[in-house]
């Protein structure tokens, strides 16, 4: 394991030791809702981290349209599968806040459901990755990623106009409303964690592709020379 | 109150889980670098 | 331009006549369409008044899973003829292909909605209490926004396994938008109980963005496949 790579793991090691302090001991117990609700301090980082992921997906894939470098590629799937864990993450914590907040296991709220749509777009993503065959998955993927992307405003916009058509009960202080200033800085340092581990996953993921990529490619020039009894470069 | 440790602890499982899923996919790879070398 | 126009045209021309004389896609998709209606009617079995309320997410679901249907086999001529690779050797723009593919089945399965819509009228006893022709608009902006990715996705899942399961997975999430306004407008229209303008925006917004971008991307997935 390189030393850069080691230094930087105990860094966010630390990083989400004193975040997870902040968020449970330094972090002032919120009035209405009492300590349940610092489940906060997981579901929205890891909320924002999931949704830079994507944003980092959509852009490795048009550069891999443009440029058809395989390592835009790489980048693209890697940020896809770790925005998906940090999705799934926010989908599990959201509930398990809702119930007795809320006393409902699930609402059809903008955010909830959008995020749901989000893992379900970037889900579906993977699996078209997987069953793909022939030499072209990156190109089709890379399609793929820019409908899904630019799909996630529109989804949020309907879903939005979608609810207020049909209002819900009134819910007090929804996950986000009126941030107590004692709680950014619980908040931010969450963030920062969620953020630096989503780059080790992200580099881990990454390595990985690449190396798929190159075993790949040596594969295929070991075909190539089987069929031909030559190497050819 | 406990819903708060099990979605900090959820949150863990999950990020552990695809650990395990890269660790796994890492020995197979090593394993087919392997394969290639010989 | 008018190059585009034309061979559209002709793409589109032939679609609607090799499809004229099999019509196996038409039938089956009329069939299943009416099924789903059926089935739907044992599952629910709504009062007038609640029917309006309902009917509109029954009759689009039910329009959805036709149009997968029809969408499955939307290249499956084209792919049994090497048509595609023909294609990508000729100068002809990509876009005419996908253009004329696209308002072809944009046909047929505006011909599905026209011959079941009467049938979900007598079904669920409907009267629709808004205005009527603002349902025409909606049908056509929610079929089209169907079809147009529905078209685009059939070409990206030509060389995947489990290629009939990918397209509609591909399909859904990315729809829901556009399903929400067909299903919330539909509803508005025939509830008379708010305005569909809202609804009939999105779409319109939904078509525009989407026809855009695969009119975009179709000539580098072509030439991908």
């Amino acid at each position: 394991m390189r030393p850069g790579f080691l230094i930087y793991a105990l860094a966010t090691m630390a990083l989400l030791s004193y975040a997870l302090y902040q968020g449970m001991m330094v972090a002032p117990t919120e009035r209405t809702m009492g300590e349940i609700q610092r489940i906060f301090y997981y579901h929205v980082p890891s909320a924002w981290t999931a949704f830079l992921c994507f944003i980092a997906n959509f852009l490795a894939s048009i550069a891999y349209l443009v440029r058809r470098n395989p390592k835009a590629d790489a980048f693209a799937v890697t940020t896809a599968e770790v925005g998906v864990v940090f999705t799934t993450v926010v989908l599990i914590t959201g509930p398990l806040w809702a119930k007795p907040v809320w006393g409902i296991w699930w609402t059809w709220d903008a955010r909830l459901t959008t995020t749901l749509v989000l893992w379900l777009i970037y889900v579906s993503y993977l699996m078209f990755r997987r069953f793909s065959t022939g030499q072209q998955t990156a190109t089709l993927a890379a399609a793929l990623a820019i409908f899904g992307f630019i799909d996630v405003p529109i989804v949020y916009m309907s879903i939005r106009w979608w609810r207020t058509q049909h209002p819900k009960p009134v819910i007090a202080g929804g996950a986000g409303s009126g941030i107590d200033p004692e709680m950014w800085s619980a908040l931010l340092w969450n963030l920062a964690a969620f953020v630096a581990f989503a780059g080790l996953l992200i580099w881990v993921r990454y390595r990985l592709e690449r190396t798929r990529q190159q075993i790949d490619e040596l594969h295929a020039l070991q075909a190539l020379a089987s069929t031909e009894g030559t190497l050819t470069r | 109150m406990s819903n708060l440790y099990l979605a900090y602890a959820a949150t863990w499982i999950i990020h552990i889980v695809y650990i395990l899923f890269l660790s796994r996919k890492a020995a197979r790879l090593r394993a087919e670098v392997k394969e290639l070398e010989r | 331009m008018s190059d585009l126009a034309s061979l559209t045209g002709s793409n589109l021309a032939k679609d609607l006549r090799l499809e004229w004389r099999s019509k196996d896609a038409l039938n089956a998709m009329l069939f299943f369409a009416l099924l789903v209606a059926v089935i739907f009617s044992f599952s629910f079995d709504p009062t007038a008044e609640e029917s309006r309320q309902i009917a509109g997410g029954l009759i689009w679901v039910a329009f959805l899973f036709a149009a997968i249907v029809a969408l499955n086999q939307a290249w499956a001529r084209e792919l049994r003829n090497q048509v595609l690779d023909a294609y990508r050797v000729s100068p002809a723009p990509a876009n005419a292909l996908f253009l004329g593919k696209a308002l072809g089945n944009f046909i047929f399965i505006s011909v599905i909605e026209l011959l079941l819509a009467p049938l979900f009228v007598v079904f669920y006893n409907l009267r629709s209490i808004g205005p009527g022709y603002q349902l025409v608009i909606v049908a056509a902006l929610g079929t089209w926004a169907l079809v147009v990715n529905g078209t685009f996705f059939a070409a990206l899942s030509l060389r995947t396994r489990s290629r009939e399961v990918m397209l509609p997975l591909l399909l859904f999430p990315i729809s829901i938008p556009a399903l929400l306004g067909m299903v919330e407008g539909t509803t508005a229209i025939l509830t008379g109980e708010s305005s569909p303008r809202l609804w009939i925006s999105l779409l319109l917004v939904y078509d525009v963005v989407f026809t855009t971008i695969c009119l975009l991307l179709f000539e580098t997935v072509l030439h991908a496949e």
